[in-house]
């Protein structure tokens, strides 16, 4: 492997890493406030694209990527509070069960509304061919966004979760639920607000990575068992460790093209995710104890 | 057994003779093919239910056992061996009266595997891979054992679907018939096939397996096992401390279900003489959970009910292009509002005017 080609595979690597890492985001902010998986997180992302692209046609790019996200959000608190809300004390077999069921109903919907075609937003700045180098390798302009949005995305989270009063409400209800129930925070609410935050990164990720991976009807399952596979590697509710995971995984990826063929690119990071999960089940990052108590 | 077990079983075969009498005297017997389908896919989902209902051990990856046992018979009964005539290995294979030898349509020399020893070899296979995968994956819970069955479940759809071996995209077709029986005393041959002519014989071989898996898992979760996999569903900590070994039991299961898979993929594969990668799909695995769950999860009447009447449907393509939509909406409709599955909404109904009589 030449050194050109080394590099080409490392930011290739990085760019899909980051995306994942993007996506594991969304899945632990609501794992953080409620201990549930949602299953349709990768759907989220998917309706993101989907809707921004639609929009274009009737405004430009940043207003149709910031109206995506905004009616992404509300989809995601409509979901909460008419499947989840009002459930009392459910199980994790039913709430896992819910939202594979969630995720099948959206991804049939967008069928519906949008049809089996593949589409992308145009790239943010420039076009296909448009190329930045750094050093010897030439990367993508659209590579910076992803990467870009994604250190917005992980610095604007820690910031909420530390400065504003929602988000150490949201940590309150994440800590100790009854804890935080006594000190007068609407806990259900706090999960509304979770579902709706978890969609607008998805929806937002969705926006950025269109151009690069395109979108279709169907293409958030496969993100989101990528960015599940992210989430658990860096231990759940860990979004520092998700970054990193999700870098790794990416750039593992990336490598083992150059050794098995792509139809094997799968089976291979999830072979991966698989013996981390035997040999750590609490992913590379986490400690078993800290598992849901986690500074975000 | 006893007579409260018995008197459903009966019912359940004379329906299954009913409706073969039926569809005969009414000439609607293509009816029969979609209910032959159905009674294999519900041999999976039975499987499934005592893992997930009893056992309390969810699995989004049995569509990949299913797989395992179909791809495996259809690659061995179709690969033709004539080029490795000569090798010792398979030498020793003809001589045991395992290789069938024949000619395709060309008039080509083929050489393949008989049905029985591939269907036994990929049962053995589905059986291993599940222990083997069983032994680590059962020790994680709730969403972490999601995740793995259906990390699983992908790796396998990936396999098919990338290997030559069991024909990519396009899958294995033109499955040869799995004579089950010989033509014995006069009477004809049994075989698994989708010949028109076989129709109501093969109905049959369905819903015998179907029955006969249900009796054997009757037995199974009213016998001192069965209790004990409740107990792992209420308390896992509270079944170790009665002294249950639940790692062990738990891995039982799972192979148990995973042979059920396995079984109806070979029979269900040998029936349509083909088998392609959308077998292997997360769609598929997901449906076998949704089927366990609209039964009631740890109700085998009801989740061999609802798996029958929903595939069936399904088979006949009565929700059309939205039959996704359609196993969607029940899954989510379900676990909102009868979390016991759908029969339970009559059944509590029933039981409290029941006991109101009697008070």
């Amino acid at each position: 492997m030449t050194p050109e080609l080394f590099f080409q595979y490392l930011f290739a690597g990085i760019t899909y890493g980051i995306m994942y890492a993007i996506v594991a985001i969304g899945f632990n902010i609501i794992y953080n406030t409620t201990g549930i998986i949602n299953f349709a997180q990768g759907e989220f992302v998917m309706l993101g694209g989907m809707i921004s692209i639609s929009l274009l046609q009737f405004m430009p790019l940043p207003l149709a990527v910031v109206c995506a996200v905004i009616i992404t959000m509300l989809v995601g608190a409509l979901i909460e509070m008419i499947f989840i809300r009002w459930l009392d004390n459910p199980s994790v077999l039913r709430l896992i069960i819910i939202t594979i069921g969630l995720s099948i109903l959206m991804r049939e919907v967008a069928l519906h509304i949008w049809d089996e075609s593949i589409r992308s937003l145009p790239y943010f700045y420039g076009n296909e061919i448009t190329t930045i180098g750094i050093g010897p390798v030439r990367i993508s302009p659209q590579v910076l966004w992803v990467i870009g949005v994604c250190g917005v995305v992980v610095i604007g989270l820690s910031l909420f979760f530390k400065i504003t009063p929602l988000g150490r409400e949201m940590r309150a209800c994440s800590a100790n639920r009854t804890a935080a129930i006594l000190c007068g925070i609407n806990t259900r609410n706090m999960v509304t607000f979770s579902f709706m935050l978890s969609a607008g990164i998805g929806a937002l990720a969705g926006c950025v990575m269109s151009p690069i991976t395109y979108t279709q009807y169907d293409s958030g399952t496969a993100l989101a068992i990528k960015g599940f596979t992210v989430a658990i590697l860096g231990g759940l509710g860990n979004s520092m460790g998700a970054v990193a995971a999700g870098l790794l995984l990416g750039i593992l990826e990336a490598y083992s093209v150059a050794v098995v063929p792509l139809a094997f690119q799968d089976a291979i990071s999830i072979a991966i995710l698989l013996i981390i999960l035997f040999v750590r089940p609490h992913g590379l990052f986490g400690s078993s104890e800290a598992a849901r108590l986690t500074e975000f | 057994m006893k007579s409260s077990k018995v008197f459903p079983l009966c019912i359940l075969i004379g329906l299954v003779i009913g409706v073969q009498v039926v569809t005969q005297l009414t000439d609607k017997t293509f009816y029969l093919t979609q209910l032959t389908m159905a009674a294999y896919y519900t041999l999976v989902v039975i499987g499934l239910s005592v893992l997930m209902g009893y056992a309390g051990q969810i699995s989004i990856g049995h569509a990949g056992f299913f797989a395992i046992g179909g791809y495996l018979s259809a690659a061995l009964t179709t690969h033709n061996l004539v080029s490795l005539q000569t090798h010792p290995f398979i030498q020793a294979l003809g001589s045991m009266g395992m290789l069938i030898p024949g000619q395709d349509l060309y008039g080509e020399q083929l050489l393949t595997v008989a049905p029985w020893p591939a269907c036994l070899f990929a049962l053995a296979v589905a059986a291993v891979v599940a222990l083997v995968l069983g032994v680590p994956v059962l020790k994680l819970k709730g969403h972490y054992l999601a995740m793995a069955t259906l990390g699983f479940g992908i790796i396998i759809f990936r396999i098919g679907l990338a290997t030559e071996f069991f024909g990519e995209a396009d899958g294995i077709s033109e499955v040869p018939a799995f004579v089950l029986l010989p033509s014995l005393a006069g009477l004809p041959a049994l075989s698994v096939s989708g010949d028109f002519g076989h129709r109501i014989e093969n109905y049959y071989i369905a819903w015998g397996l179907l029955v006969l898996g249900m009796v054997l898992l009757l037995n199974l979760i009213d016998s001192r096992t069965g209790r004990a996999l409740r107990s792992i569903h209420g308390s896992e900590e509270a079944a170790e401390a009665i002294g249950i070994n639940t790692a062990r039991l738990k891995l039982a299961v799972f192979v148990l279900s995973a042979v059920f898979a396995a079984i109806a993929g070979v029979f269900l594969t040998h029936y349509n003489g083909g088998i392609g990668p959308s077998e292997a799909s997360v769609m598929k695995s997901v449906r076998y959970v949704a089927l366990v769950a609209v039964g009631g999860m740890a109700n085998l009447w009801g989740v061999l009910i609802m798996g029958v009447t929903l595939t069936f449907l399904s088979l006949r393509g009565v929700f059309g292009s939205y039959d996704d939509a359609v196993f969607g909406t029940i899954l989510i409709l379900v676990m909102l509002f009868a979390p016991d599955g759908i029969l339970s909404i009559r059944g509590k109904a029933l039981l409290a005017r029941f006991k109101k009589e009697n008070a």
